[in-house]
């Protein structure tokens, strides 16, 4: 299925180096990691023979803490896995623990979720592009796109309260009614982006060097991408049709007219042109939605203390990085008996060996950008 | 129907597979030392590629090693488990037939001490090199940074 790759035996990875070769540490601490990622790379000059990712540096055991807490409680931690999607994060959990209750949500907790979600993922893809510029070089964009970014954040702070870490989630619903401002900003937001984001599209889409630096480089073909279990953009622009929002819907987004971003280059530049291109479906999404908030309750009634029915529950979102899965474990009890969070950067990042392998150590910072990975989110 | 067929499949393809149903999709059992076959003819017969969720489960008398798989073009999902030995957790890796596999079996490996037979590469991912006992394990304490159920 997959292309072939030479499988690592024990014995060979305590093998001496061979001549000519150099072993060097990107991380735990630099700049172009975005968080304490620690790569060991072997090189033959300057070319890339593999790369060792040693994770960790963050571990909280987000699992094991959440196996302590309460149904009501574990979803916040989630906020602190990929802090730039915390919503949709705290939804995937929200959906999981409604799904045990067999709980129904109101309809205009649903679409004021959906307008989190596609906010949040604008947020985050904006940042995903200021930051990946600079890697490259580019200092500008970064300032652009933070722009954008401040003024979601401004509206999610008069709504949630906070600013990243949002907890505006609960099962059945959300925690407070929208405020008085919220359509009329976010109407503004959106004619603000439409008339800005050409701007960065100039600065960065058609520049000669950014061009040079992404195109063909870090390919990663259709077959390679299902095998190593890549989700979101990073498989979507190796021509993987596996948006969640499309092909398992859920809160609502089976109503809505948006279109799957699908590339098939498979390469650094298409991963970043799927991620331009999301950003305008998710203004897309929210243009339809946000004249027709339905009126009525925002969180359906549940009981003080929630207990889920023995068994087992899985629920899946689409956050700005890839398909965000939770399993939980239950034994009726008022915790959670077991909670695994399959976390898209962790299998994304499973697949930066096979990508990278054979291409120089300058391409990596363009390989390793366009992947999007969040630390948090994959050491959990 | 869809998991009628499925199960009719799995009757065949393994005798002692036993079922459990009531949740979203299809659960089999299937005995760990066959769990190698059934993988490889899952990929090519039913075309179950996409392998996104490992985990692993501490029931206190045994631990049950959980996989969820799907496949691209039909979305037919089935979720495979495998009852191990708390004392001596072994089962055959399927990192050759999913890439994903590896990354997640690291950390079943050092969260739970499953040992992957015939893993690439099998070392500890998150946790420290010199890191003792299971962290994950319901029985896990630590009375230095206070963990304990």
């Amino acid at each position: 299925m997959y292309s072939e790759t030479t499988i690592v035996t024990p014995e060979a990875s305590q093998q001496p180096l061979l001549e000519g070769q150099l072993v060097i540490n990107v991380g735990p601490q630099h700049p172009a990691t975005h968080g304490v990622l620690h790569l060991v790379i072997t090189l033959e000059g300057e070319t890339i023979i593999k790369i060792e990712p040693h994770l960790g540096y963050i571990h909280r055991s987000i699992e094991k803490m959440s196996e302590s807490l309460t149904y009501r409680q574990f979803i916040y931690v989630t906020s602190r896995m990929d802090y730039l999607s915390a919503h949709i994060n705290n939804l995937a959990c929200a959906m999981c623990v409604e799904k045990g209750m067999q709980l129904e949500v109101p309809e205009r907790a649903q679409v004021i979720r959906i307008i989190m979600s596609e906010l949040t993922r604008i947020a985050s893809h904006e940042l995903w592009i200021g930051a990946m510029a600079m890697d490259l070089g580019a200092f500008t964009p970064f300032f652009y796109t933070f722009r954008e970014r401040e003024t979601i954040n401004d509206i999610m702070e008069q709504t949630c309260g906070a600013r990243l870490t949002m907890n505006y989630m609960v099962p059945g619903g959300v925690m407070y009614d929208l405020h008085p401002e919220f359509v009329a900003r976010v109407k503004s937001f959106v004619a603000q982006f439409k008339s800005k984001v050409s701007e960065l599209e100039d600065l960065v889409t058609d520049n000669i060097i950014f061009r040079n630096r992404t195109v063909g480089v870090g390919v990663l073909s259709k077959e390679d991408a299902i095998s190593y279990g890549c989700t979101g953009p990073v498989a979507r622009a190796s021509g993987v049709d596996g948006d969640i929002r499309k092909r398992f819907p859920y809160s609502g987004y089976e109503k809505l007219e948006f279109e799957q971003c699908i590339d098939t280059a498979g390469d650094s530049f298409a991963r970043y042109i799927v991620r331009i291109r999301e950003m305008y479906q998710s203004i897309h999404i929210i243009e339809q939605l946000i004249d027709a908030i339905p009126e009525g309750d925002f969180q359906a009634k549940t009981k003080a203390v929630i207990k889920l029915p023995k068994g087992e529950f899985y629920t899946r979102v689409e956050t700005a990085r890839g398909e965000l899965g939770v399993y939980i474990v239950s034994e009726g009890a008022t915790t959670p008996y077991r909670i695994k969070y399959r976390s898209p950067g962790f299998s994304n990042l499973s697949a930066l060996n096979h990508m990278a392998k054979g291409s120089k150590i300058g391409d990596l910072m363009a390989t390793m950008g366009t992947l999007d990975l969040v630390i948090p989110d994959i050491d959990r | 129907m869809e998991t009628e067929v499925l199960k009719t499949y799995f009757s065949a393809l393994e005798p002692l597979a036993t079922f459990e149903e009531g949740g979203e999709w299809l659960m089999v059992q299937v005995p760990a030392p066959n769990w190698k076959n059934i993988a490889r003819k899952l990929i090519t017969e039913r075309n179950f590629d996409f392998l996104f969720c490992v985990t692993c489960v501490d029931f206190k008398t045994h631990l049950t090693m959980v996989y969820h798989l799907r496949s691209m073009q039909t979305d037919e999902t089935v979720v495979i488990k495998i009852q191990l030995n708390r004392d001596q957790p072994e089962v055959a890796t399927v990192s050759d037939i999913w890439r994903t596999a590896e990354f997640h079996e690291r950390e079943a490996f050092e969260m739970f001490g499953v040992q992957f037979t015939g893993h690439p590469d099998l070392r500890k991912l998150i946790l420290p090199d010199d890191f003792e006992g299971f962290p994950m394990r319901k029985d896990f304490e630590d009375p230095i940074n206070m963990i304990k159920l």
